[in-house]
């Protein structure tokens, strides 16, 4: 027998495909250069590309200059050299960009509630964060009232100046804890909701009187980004709640003057621009309060900014209730579940999900439109900037000035972009679309 | 019976709040500062420092009030109001006097119930051009393109200028002083035109200055000066005569330097200014060195445009009609007396 086999016993070796059929060869061949003109196309683009970027970086690091003391550091013809950025500008105004006039000593107030903030958001919208069970009701019944005591320190209550006002409360005060104690004992959770809740808000009350016993700062020292997350914050905050209600108000059809309330609402609001809210909140308001009622500029600002806001984000949610199929109310009532229950349980769940996309992109247009309250006064973060160029130091900086500005509401809204789709990724259980 | 009660009621509260509006004075001495509104910027007028503390012109005559009414120079909260919130920032009570590079005209004087205590920086519009044009005048820009800012009085000014000369023009209109520098600058408008102190902060900017120039003609009045409410005389007094002894006290040579050694001057009329004799503090409702704290907090008129619109500063706006009367200018204060 020969040793030769007619047939071969091993496989001979896998050659590696040609270069130009896998790996990145095949990926620039079927992507950047599968014609002549799409060849063409890709050097222009990448040339275009190529030499934006390196504008850019040209403009923001190389001819930049770091270290200003006035504009003429930053101007061609006394520098004598072309100049890109003038970040030394952005670097003597930065704490006016972040606090506007806020009183410098006081920087540590609107830091802490920067920080509680985070800390207090990142368990909520992390699950892989631990804590969420504490940290939202802190967020939704202490946060608040603690961020107004750190900002503005303690606030003047009328109530509260005499001792009548002083004993009025404070048996109210006693009676809503007893009311809630007997609710709570008796299952009763009316009873119980409304006892609580009358001495949470005296209570709150008391707190904001108190004020931590920190120095007053008043409002019209707000300003720059601080106020521009203030503006946000509470128009994100107040906005989705009260459009939810908004909302439902508006599909409940059992209850026809609610609904028509809900409606007319809705319709005024958003057949009405910001600016013109903005407006009445500022000039039209004062007419119809009495003498010597008066809200502050910036209260003015974040009731017309909310209530705006409320009602388009009412529109968004009530898209997202018409999305839910009757059968799922209809197997919430099977189910015997009462209204809040089922809209809570079964009917809320489903559609606030769907219309994430929705509320987030309302929640970007809010903080972009914060910036219209410049109209009025209000120290924003982009008024801020242009009163800075308006400085005799720092005449003619604006195009550093808004690049900066535009970086920031770019990080913000791009940041709020991305946790909406992780948002939708990690929903996304049910009905794939 | 209760419609009764209801219209008493209202009287009464109606009446009691003209009365609340006619003390400003016992108000900001009572409150402890003056509420000043000023612009949200403008550059040498009012504009926040790096350290935030406001700073300019109209500044100026805010700590110069606040030292003449409560004797401290930093006892004023700014207000910042834009063009549309300032009127009604000022008949709301809001703030006790509006120093907001606002122009003194008749309806606003009158209509509007404000009551202007003077003028404190005479303005003007103007028109900026490239000198390789070869312009001279304004007379010579038939069909030229301008840079003007919307929804102000400058571009009513430039259209009845042209008109009245049978010119015509292109407009280009831009929203802010940032924005008209870069049309300007990139030749998108042969002139532009706003008040020559805006023209000023433009240029200074500009990559040549030199290359440009702003045109002899001015094509309108801008006199620029503080306001109160109507219905406070007394308050308006002291508005009015804050101004006029800064003026004065330059006419007189009186500096923040010298006003300490002022009252044992021989000079009678610096005497009664510096409050040494006679009692004209009284007359408003103020004491006797009300003045001398006015000239003591910021220098007298001329010392405060040095510091924040005169030739030394970015701006370098000549005095020109804001002289003294002595000068070669307008500028001029009743005596005191």
């Amino acid at each position: 027998m020969s040793d030769i086999a007619y047939v071969k016993t091993e496989l001979s070796p896998t050659l590696p495909p040609p270069p130009n059929a896998a790996g990145p060869m095949k990926w620039l061949k079927d992507n950047l250069f599968s014609t002549w003109y799409e060849a063409i196309g890709t050097v222009v683009a990448s040339a275009i590309l190529i030499y934006l970027f390196m504008s850019i970086v040209d403009w923001a690091f190389v001819t930049s200059v770091w270290e200003a003391s006035s504009f003429e550091d930053c101007l061609e013809r006394y520098t004598g050299h072309p100049v890109g950025a003038c970040w030394g500008f952005v670097d003597a105004r930065f704490n006016q960009f972040m606090f506007g006039p806020y009183p410098t000593d006081s920087y540590w107030r609107p830091i802490i509630v920067g920080i509680l903030l985070v800390a207090g958001l990142l368990p909520i919208m992390f699950e892989q964060i631990p804590g969420r069970k504490i940290a939202a009701p802190l967020m939704l019944g202490i946060f608040p009232w603690l961020s107004v005591a750190l900002l503005h320190g303690p606030i003047e209550m009328t109530t509260l100046d005499s001792g009548l006002g002083i004993g009025v409360t404070a048996l109210l005060f006693v009676l809503g804890i007893a009311l809630g104690l007997y609710g709570r004992k008796n299952f009763n959770p009316g009873q119980t909701m409304i006892g609580f809740g009358v001495a949470y808000c005296i209570g709150v009350m008391y707190f904001l009187a108190w004020g931590l016993g920190l120095e007053t700062i008043a409002t019209n020292k707000y300003g720059g980004f601080m106020l521009t997350l203030i503006l946000s914050a509470v128009g994100i905050g107040v906005s989705l709640p009260l459009g939810i209600v908004l909302a439902l108000g508006r599909r409940a059809s059992n209850m026809p003057l609610i609904q028509m309330l809900c409606i007319g609402f809705i319709e005024l609001v958003r057949a009405v621009p910001l600016i013109t809210i903005l407006f009445m909140a500022q000039f039209m308001l004062p007419l119809f309060l009495p003498e010597g009622v008066d809200f502050d500029n910036l209260v003015r600002a974040l009731v017309g900014v909310s209530l705006f806001s409320s009602a388009y984000m009412a529109e968004v949610v009530r898209g997202g209730l018409q999305a839910i199929p009757k059968g799922q109310f209809e197997a919430a009532d099977a189910l015997g579940l009462n209204y809040s229950m089922s809209m809570r349980l079964i009917i809320l769940p489903q559609a606030l999900k769907i219309v994430i996309p929705n509320i987030v992109s309302t929640f970007i247009g809010l903080f972009k439109d914060t910036t219209l309250v410049s109209i009025i006064g209000l120290l924003d973060l982009l008024l801020t900037m242009k009163q800075a160029i308006t400085s005799t130091k720092w005449l003619g900086m604006e195009h550093t000035g808004y690049i900066f500005v535009g970086l920031i509401y770019l990080v913000c809204c791009f940041g709020m972009s991305r946790y909406s789709i992780y948002l939708e990724k990690k929903l996304h259980t049910g009905h794939k679309r | 019976m209760n419609f009764k009660h209801l219209l008493a009621a209202g009287a009464a509260v109606a009446f009691s709040a003209s009365v609340a509006q006619a003390g400003t004075l016992d108000d900001v001495k009572a409150k402890g500062y003056i509420d000043c509104g000023v612009t949200t910027g403008l550059a040498g007028f009012a504009s926040p420092d790096d350290q935030g503390n406001w700073a300019g012109f109209d500044v100026d005559f805010c700590r110069a009030m606040a030292a003449a009414v409560l004797g401290d120079a930093s006892k004023v909260k700014y207000t910042p109001t834009t063009g549309k919130t300032r009127f009604t920032a000022l008949a709301s009570g809001e703030v006790d006097v509006l120093a907001r590079n606002t122009t003194w005209t008749f309806s606003r004087d009158t209509d509007l119930g404000f009551e202007f205590v003077g003028v404190n920086y005479y303005d003007g519009q103007g028109f900026m051009v490239k000198k390789d044009l070869g312009v001279k005048s304004a007379l010579e820009l038939d069909g030229a393109s301008v840079c003007i800012q919307t929804g102000t009085t400058t571009e009513l000014n430039l259209a009845d200028y042209f008109r009245a000369n049978n010119m015509s023009f292109t407009p280009i209109v831009i929203e802010d002083n940032a924005e008209a520098r870069q049309n300007y600058e990139s030749g998108a408008c042969d002139v532009y035109t706003t008040d020559r102190s805006g023209l000023a902060a433009t240029r200074v900017v500009l990559s040549d200055p030199d290359a440009h120039v702003v045109l002899p003609e001015i094509v309108s009045k801008e006199p620029l000066g503080p306001l109160v409410r109507h219905g406070d005389n007394q308050w308006g007094d002291i508005a009015r005569w804050t101004l006029n002894a800064l003026i004065t006290a330059e006419e007189l040579g009186v500096t923040q330097g010298n006003i300490g050694e002022m009252a044992s001057s021989n000079n009678p009329e610096i005497r009664r200014l510096v409050g040494a004799e006679g009692d004209l503090g009284a007359m408003i409702g103020l004491d006797a060195e009300w003045a001398m704290r006015a000239v003591a907090a910021g220098g007298n008129y001329s010392e405060i445009y040095e510091r924040n619109i005169g030739p030394n500063t970015p701006l370098q706006l000549a005095r020109g009609v804001n002289a003294l009367w002595t000068q070669g200018g307008i500028l001029y204060s009743p005596p005191f007396r």
